[in-house]
């Protein structure tokens, strides 16, 4: 699904991401832990494509569409597609026969191609209505992928499922993209915008910051609900625990100084809640 | 006014002099007259050119003025406001300019007697080497007290090469009025625009949802709110 190999990058000429490498195969969930400077939030916005978060070496190859069997090596190139359209997505596509060139694609190909990037800090923008902004994001990633876009009933149904799932008020998709939310609700409406859109693989950077104990629940098994899948995959990002007791991950990373320096089972992130960074970190 | 103006004019300072000069000497202004108690609605998309109007509104009398400014290598639209006892009048406009078009509104707002308030909320948009302007001069009358007036301006650059200027001007001759005036020139927010192309959408319809946003609710209650919608966001499309 996801190979990161020797992922350097930095921000505003700082070095954050200093060799870093990561696998993820499909129907995996992965957790990535780490002190506060670790890089990981730097990770989630250089894997989205962030403009000022620039890549200085390494490779990111993307196998969005292919994976249903697991082989990320072989099946079907998207060659048929490309001839339909010369869009950056499907150039991209053309430079690996297998995988996409991650790096190479602007932020709204990366999404169009399955990517999807939950926000620590969900932006607010007055004006747009949550479900304008879904409807015309979705149709664009489709028109993008040659499909034809929804229609206004088809979408709002969608829309109504996917907050249902999440419990979310359809009053609060109506209203203007994150404005005037608490910081829990403008997560669970992340959740909401990734039921919707219906990723491939996602990046969750600290989705339970801010949640309390009831929503964290309802986000857990929203994530559940919609990633877990044999074909899909997950990257959460967080600080504790307590998120990884709902998304059991399969494997847990620990980010220090722009590398992952340890990789465990679930048993190493209550290690890491029991023990704290330092301990694991000096017997690594 | 005969000759045509120079630069050191002011109220002609931004203006296009040489598109001016074709279309020199104008015509007599337009004059609206709202007699006391009555209430007028007007929306106005400029074809391009100079469109000079002075509207009088009578004791108690309303008016609210819908502008749509974006057609045209140069487009002017002056508005000579009176406003006796009690006049309310509001103003909500939109100048779009790309290419190398100059946009601009000039007011004069007169509160001639007490309690009169006026309203005037201008969203601009400036693309390529376009330039916008905002020229608005509210006058306060010795003795008319009261008075309560707004000037809220808002600025949109999409290059940097394009150009926005504002200038709200207050001559106040009473003691107890209220002139609140505020003027911000920006661009379009980067976090926000890669929070809408992390969900695919590409560039440009991103920047024209987010402009869609800027100019939102302008024309809300306007006689004509759909068709100036529409065309400001079609002139939007291009834009981007």
């Amino acid at each position: 699904m996801l190979q990161i190999n020797n992922l350097h990058a930095t921000v505003a000429d700082k070095p954050i991401l200093k060799g870093l490498s990561l696998t993820i195969n499909p129907g995996e969930i992965h957790a990535i832990m780490g002190p506060n400077g670790a890089g990981k939030s730097t990770l989630a916005y250089t894997l989205g494509g962030r403009p000022g978060y620039e890549v200085t070496g390494g490779e990111v190859t993307f196998y969005p569409r292919h994976c249903e069997e697991g082989q990320i090596h072989s099946g079907p190139t998207r060659q048929s597609s490309a001839e339909q359209g010369d869009s950056g997505l499907l150039r991209s596509a053309r430079n690996d026969e297998n995988g996409m060139d991650l790096l190479d694609m602007d932020p709204h190909e990366r999404a169009a191609s399955g990517l999807f990037l939950g926000f620590q800090y969900p932006v607010e923008i007055p004006g747009i209505s949550n479900v304008q902004f879904l409807r015309e994001a979705l149709n664009a990633q489709r028109k993008e992928r040659g499909e034809e876009p929804l229609s206004g009933g088809d979408f709002l149904k969608l829309a109504k499922e996917k907050a249902a799932l999440l419990k979310m008020d359809m009053e609060m998709l109506k209203r203007p993209v994150n404005v005037g939310f608490s910081g829990g609700e403008k997560k669970r409406n992340e959740m909401v915008q990734m039921g919707i859109l219906d990723p491939r693989l996602a990046i969750l950077d600290e989705t339970d910051s801010g949640l309390d104990i009831d929503a964290l629940k309802v986000v857990g098994e929203g994530i559940n609900a919609i990633m877990r899948t044999p074909e899909k995959a997950v990257l959460l990002i967080t600080h504790y625990q307590r998120l990884l007791d709902y998304v059991q991950p399969d494997f847990v990373h620990i980010l220090a100084d722009g590398r992952i320096v340890k990789t465990g089972g679930p048993e190493l992130a209550k290690q890491l809640e029991a023990e704290g960074y330092d301990a694991i970190m000096e017997a690594a | 006014m005969i000759a045509l103006p120079t630069r050191r004019d002011e109220a002609w300072r931004y203006a296009d002099l040489a598109a001016l000069e074709a279309l020199w000497p104008l015509p007599a202004p337009a004059a609206i007259m709202v007699p006391a108690g009555d209430t007028l609605s007007r929306a106005i998309a400029s074809k391009g050119g100079v469109t000079q109007i002075e509207l009088t509104l009578g004791k108690g009398a309303s008016a609210a003025i819908h502008l749509l400014n974006g057609v045209g290598d140069y487009g002017r639209i002056e508005l000579d406001v009176r406003l006796y006892e009690g006049a309310d009048f509001t103003l909500d406009a939109v100048q779009l300019a790309s290419g190398e078009q100059t946009m601009e509104i000039v007011t004069t707002v007169r509160h001639l007697e007490p309690n009169a308030k006026s309203r005037q909320t201008m969203r601009a948009i400036a693309s390529v080497k376009g330039t916008v302007s905002y020229l608005g001069k509210v006058a306060v009358a010795r003795g008319a007290q009261g008075t309560d007036s707004v000037q809220d301006v808002k600025s949109m650059l999409l290059d940097r090469t394009a150009t926005a200027n504002a200038k709200p001007e207050l001559e106040i001759y009473a003691d107890d009025v209220q002139c609140a005036h505020g003027a911000t020139v920006g661009e379009l927010d980067a976090g926000a625009l890669f929070y809408l192309a992390s969900r695919g959408l590409p560039p440009a319809n991103a920047k024209k949802l987010m402009l869609q946003a800027f100019v939102a609710g302008v024309f809300d209650g306007a006689q004509d709110d759909e068709t100036l919608t529409s065309a400001a966001l079609a002139k939007l499309g291009e834009m981007v």
